[in-house]
């Protein structure tokens, strides 16, 4: 099912590309740091709505500027292909992005929360620096993002609706058809039944994941 | 022979100088107790002993061997200083353990990643310093539940799980309730019975004098006045720290 893909595909992207966009935005080196702080500005500064659309007309509209401008190179097939793809593809790629910054300001805030005194401690114990974030580090983070995180993926849930203005059929035009052609409401119910259920689920797994963390504090 | 001679250490942070030109030296077997206002460079010389901070100028030796040294030219390579800093152990104020695990899992971490026996005898060595520091029936316990007097006997038992040669206190006892120092204070004192070597920074001065074999008082960054217990709280020589001393003894 179309919602549930989109759902899924976006997870599995953005949850690592996120961490990737986070320790850019936390670079030593100020061109990449503030690079990726303009990308997570102009990310979260804008509806999503735009961002599908743009993903969606762009690639085309490009395409007929560079092919009007008599451009043909790696771009210009990128933007070719992109054109062609399946609605869904775009989508995704478009909610990947956007999530992934959301995502990626998740981990900032948990990575830079943890007190330097435990690298420290780490650093005089003799450890290594990766060490240091395998064993020290990343427990506590995760620890910390597990509830900003399950926030984040209950709102992915609803958002997942917004994929229709690029004519990806989720699960509420679904319902609109039968509303449209039959005259019937009550599919409508179904599907606010289904986000309920698929939100209450995580709302079940995230509960437990945090409850597992809670063997400590600090 | 010292085993540990630091000669001549400078740093500045910026603008501020806070080390101007420290020298000391410590014998096997020592405890040099350092006391001083707040402020006076207490933290950031044990910081330079393990590596925390970086000396702009001075040499750090143990054992006669060179272990730093500004007017050498090379850098030191990240694991070179991981390889020196373990002459050193720190316990620090706010005791830095791991929250997320057990009291014994804090103590057999950084042995079990350094390869530093089999797992078999990193837990036994583990359990041999938490009987020392009183706290064996803790070992299951996580941080959270412990006291702070407990938490910081098990950061110096943690400290002493890699057997460094020489073992620096910073206010170990700052962030405990008064009633709590004792504990610590107490296995601080038996380490010094077994023959380990210490540096130790305190407010305490009732313990500072019966620790000591050798007490340093720091102000503005320089060591204004060292000696033995006896001289430098018996006798003191330097205006700055009979002031000192008073306002310690009148309580702070
Ligand atoms: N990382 C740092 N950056 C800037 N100034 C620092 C830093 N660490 C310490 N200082 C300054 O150095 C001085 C001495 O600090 P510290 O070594 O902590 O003294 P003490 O431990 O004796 O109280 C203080 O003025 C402090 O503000
Ligand atoms: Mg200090």
């Amino acid at each position: 099912m179309v919602t549930l893909k989109l759902f899924g595909l976006t997870l599995l992207f953005s949850l690592p590309l996120g961490l990737l966009i986070s320790f850019g935005s936390m670079s030593k080196f100020k061109p990449v740091k503030y690079l990726f702080k303009f990308l997570v500005w102009v990310v979260r500064g804008t509806p999503l709505m735009l961002q599908l659309i743009l993903f969606y007309f762009g690639p085309g509209l490009l395409v007929n500027m560079l092919e009007g401008a008599g451009v043909n190179n790696l771009l210009t097939d990128m933007m070719r292909a992109l054109n062609q793809a399946d609605s869904l593809i775009i989508a995704v790629i478009a909610f990947v992005i956007n999530y992934a910054c959301y995502f990626s300001e998740i981990y900032r805030g948990g990575i830079e929360g943890i007190p330097v005194g435990q690298y420290e401690a780490g650093y005089v114990l003799g450890m290594t620096k990766t060490q240091i974030f395998f064993k020290v580090v990343l427990m506590q983070v995760v620890k910390r993002i597990v509830p900003p995180m399950s926030n984040e993926i209950i709102t992915l849930v609803k958002d997942t609706s917004l994929a229709r203005t690029i004519t990806v059929y989720e699960v509420i035009w679904a319902a609109q058809d039968f509303v449209r052609n039959d005259g019937i409401l009550w599919p409508l119910f179904y599907t606010g039944a289904f986000y309920l259920l698929f939100s209450g689920l995580l709302t079940l797994i995230f509960g437990f994941i945090e409850k597992k963390l809670d063997y400590y504090r600090g | 022979m010292a085993v540990l001679q630091v000669e001549n250490i400078y740093k500045r942070f910026g603008r501020t100088e806070v080390l101007k030109g420290i020298d000391f030296s410590l014998e096997k077997g020592e405890v040099l107790v350092i006391i001083g206002a707040s402020g006076s460079g207490k933290t950031t010389l044990m910081r330079c002993l393990n590596f925390l901070e970086k000396p702009d100028v001075g040499r750090i030796m143990v054992d006669d061997k060179v272990l730093f040294d500004t007017e050498a030219a090379e850098t030191l390579k990240e694991s070179e200083i991981r390889e020196k800093r373990l002459h050193f152990g720190l316990v620090f104020q706010d005791f830095n353990l791991f929250p997320q695990y057990s009291v014994l899992k804090n103590i057999t971490l950084a042995p079990t990643l350094l390869k530093k026996g089999t797992a078999q005898e990193i837990e036994a060595n583990a359990k041999r310093l938490l009987e020392q520091v009183g706290l064996l029936n803790k070992m299951s316990a996580y941080p959270c539940e412990l006291s702070g007097g407990q938490k910081q006997r098990v950061a110096i038992a943690r400290a002493l799980a890699l057997n460094p040669e020489i073992l620096c206190f910073d206010e170990p006892t700052s962030a405990l309730d008064p009633e709590l120092t004792g504990e610590v204070l107490k296995v601080i004192k038996e380490l010094k019975d077994t023959g380990s070597t210490m540096i130790v920074v305190t407010h305490e001065m009732e313990f500072a004098r019966n620790v000591a074999d050798k007490v340093v008082f720091m102000a503005d960054g320089v060591i204004e006045e060292m000696g033995t217990p006896e001289e430098v709280f018996g006798n003191p020589q330097s205006p700055k720290t009979q002031a000192f001393l008073r306002k310690a003894h009148e309580g702070f």
